[in-house]
C-alpha cells in the first residue's frame, strides 16, 4: 500500500503510528514535496488483519519476539507455558536403547562393555540422538572408526 | 483524466516497513528450514483418514532408526501429536534462538498449539477486540501461528521434519505457500470412494507444485481378525491403486485396521508399536524406508537432471 500525493506526484511517506486503545489504528502519512499531512484510520477488523500478519506498521523498534502472535494472541493461552532456557540445554538428551542394541552390546567383551557403551551414548547425544539402535550402532562404528566394537 | 502513477511505477515505498518485515519472516522462515534435511507433509484433504496416526508412528519409527525428527501439529484447532507423542502438557523453552519444543517418544521434537493452550478442551480462539470480525482475519491469524511454528521454534540440526496437515485442501495450499520447497508428501488414503475423490485434489495440488518425493499410503486398508489372521476388508473401493495410476505415485504403505495400534497411540505410547515382532511396528519402519529411499532418489534425480517423481497422467479420470 502506498500513497500519493497526486498534486505533487510523490510518494507519501510514513510519519506516525498512534493507538487509541480501542481496537482502532490512526496512521499518519507525510508528502515530502509539500509537507501534506493525511491519516489512515483503521476499523477494528482492519487493525486485527494487519496485526495477524505479525507486522507493524511503520516497523519495529524491537526485533519480533519468537512466536509472537501466538504468544499475544491466543484468547485462552497456557499461563506459564515457557520456562527460560539458556542458548546451550544444560541437560544431556537422555539416551534410551532399544532391546536388540543391548543385545548386541551383551556380545562386546564384559571388561571395555562399559567404555564402548560410553561411547555410543556419547556418540548419540553428540548428534541429538535419542534412541541407540543396531543401526545407530554401526553407523557410529563407520564414523568413529570402531570397527571391531 | 488525469493519469496516476500505479502501484509499480513508483519505485520506492512509504517507510511503513510491512513489505520488508514480511520478507524477514520468510528469511527467518528459510534459514530456520535451511538446517532441516527434508520437510516432510503428512496430508490427505480428507478427514478421519488416520494422517496423525501416521505422523506419529512415522516419526517413532524414523528416530528409532536413528534419524533426529521434528513434528508440526499443523492441526492447530484439532491437534493430537502431544497426546500420541506422548508429551502432552510439557512445558515449552524460552530459548534465545527460538522456542524449544517439547520432547516425545524416542526424541521426537514436537510443536502443538494445545501445548499452548490453558485446558486440553480449549477451542482455538484469538483475542479480538469488540466488533472484530473475528472471520475476516482469523485465517491470517492461522497462516502467522503456522510460520511460527515452522519458522521460529529452535528444532536445531535435524534430519526430518514432519508436518501433519489438517484435512481440507485449503491447508495443503496454506503450507505450500510458507513451504514452497517441500521435500516430500505422504499422502493418507482409505480404501472407499469418496476419500478417492477428495484426495486426488490433493495429489493434484502436490504433484502440480513439484514436490519432488509423493507416494500414497493405505490405512484402513482391512481388518484382520484375531480368531482365524484372515484380513478382510474394511471399506468397498481400489482408491490407493487407481490414485497410484492416475497419479503416477507409489504406494508406501498399507496399514489395516488395528484398534490396539490406536490405543497404544492414544495412551502416548508409540514407541511401543515399535517393539520387536509387532505388525504396526513392521509397517511403519517400511514406510520410513520407503520415504528415505524416494528422498534420496528424488535428490539424485534433481542432482542428475533427471524427471522427478509424482507427475500427473493425462487425461485420467481424478
Amino acid at each position: 500500500m502506498k500513497f500519493l500525493c497526486v498534486a505533487c506526484d510523490e510518494v507519501m511517506t510514513f510519519a506516525e503510528r498512534q493507538l487509541p486503545g480501542d481496537g482502532t489504528m490512526a496512521t499518519l502519512f507525510a508528502c515530502p514535496g509539500c509537507d501534506r499531512e493525511m491519516a489512515l484510520l483503521t476499523n477494528p477488523m482492519e487493525t486485527q488483519l494487519v496485526s495477524t500478519m505479525g507486522v507493524k506498521v511503520g516497523g519495529r523498534e524491537v526485533p519480533a519476539q519468537p512466536m509472537e502472535t501466538v504468544r499475544s494472541g491466543l484468547a485462552e493461552a497456557r499461563p506459564e507455558v515457557f520456562e527460560e532456557i539458556p542458548a546451550v540445554r544444560p541437560e544431556p538428551l537422555r539416551v534410551r536403547w532399544t532391546d536388540e542394541a543391548v543385545t548386541r552390546l551383551q556380545s562386546v567383551p564384559s571388561f571395555v562393555r562399559g567404555m564402548v557403551k560410553r561411547i555410543y551414548t556419547d556418540y548419540a547425544r553428540e548428534h541429538g540422538i535419542a534412541t541407540i539402535s543396531p543401526e545407530v550402532m554401526d553407523r557410529a562404528r563407520i564414523d568413529l572408526g570402531l570397527e571391531g566394537m | 483524466m488525469r493519469r496516476i502513477r500505479t502501484y509499480n511505477e513508483v519505485d520506492h515505498g512509504t517507510g511503513s516497513g510491512l513489505l520488508e518485515q514480511v520478507l524477514e519472516q520468510h528469511e527467518r522462515l528459510g534459514a530456520r528450514l535451511a538446517q532441516v534435511g527434508a520437510v516432510v507433509a503428512v496430508l490427505s484433504g480428507k478427514g478421519g483418514v488416520g494422517k496423525s496416526f501416521v505422523t506419529a508412528g512415522l516419526a517413532s519409527a524414523l528416530a528409532a532408526s536413528g534419524r533426529s525428527v521434528g513434528v508440526v501439529d499443523a492441526d492447530l484447532n484439532g491437534p493430537s501429536m502431544s497426546r500420541m507423542l506422548g508429551c502432552e502438557g510439557a512445558r515449552l523453552g524460552d530459548a534465545p534462538d527460538g522456542v524449544v519444543p517439547a520432547l516425545g517418544a524416542l526424541g521426537v521434537r514436537v510443536m502443538a498449539m494445545d501445548l499452548l493452550q490453558d485446558t486440553p478442551d480449549a477451542p482455538l480462539r484469538w483475542k479480538e477486540p469488540e466488533g472484530g470480525h473475528g472471520a475476516l482475519w482469523q485465517s491470517s491469524a492461522e497462516t502467522a501461528a503456522l510460520r511460527e511454528f515452522l519458522g521460529d521454534v529452535a528444532w536445531g540440526e535435524l534430519d526430518l521434519l514432519l508436518v501433519d496437515v489438517p484435512p481440507g485442501t485449503d491447508k495443503i495450499g496454506r503450507l505450500l505457500g510458507l513451504v514452497p520447497g517441500l521435500d516430500a508428501a505422504v499422502v493418507v488414503t482409505t480404501p472407499g470412494e469418496v476419500a478417492r475423490s477428495v484426495v486426488a485434489r490433493s495429489l493434484r495440488m502436490v504433484t502440480e507444485a513439484g514436490v519432488p518425493a509423493v507416494g500414497l499410503v493405505s490405512n484402513m486398508s482391512g481388518f484382520r481378525c484375531p480368531g482365524c489372521d484372515a484380513l478382510h476388508p474394511l471399506f468397498p473401493g481400489d482408491a490407493p491403486a487407481r490414485l497410484a495410476k492416475r497419479f503416477r505415485v507409489p504406494i508406501w504403505g498399507e496399514f489395516p485396521l488395528d484398534p490396539e495400534a490406536g490405543a497404544s497411540m492414544d495412551r502416548g505410547e508409540v514407541d511401543r508399536l515399535l517393539e520387536a515382532g509387532r505388525l504396526p511396528g513392521v509397517h511403519f519402519r517400511a514406510l520410513a524406508g520407503a520415504l528415505e529411499a524416494s528422498l534420496g532418489e528424488a535428490r539424485a534425480a534433481t542432482q542428475g537432471g533427471a524427471p522427478s517423481v509424482g507427475a500427473p497422467a493425462v487425461g485420467g479420470a481424478p
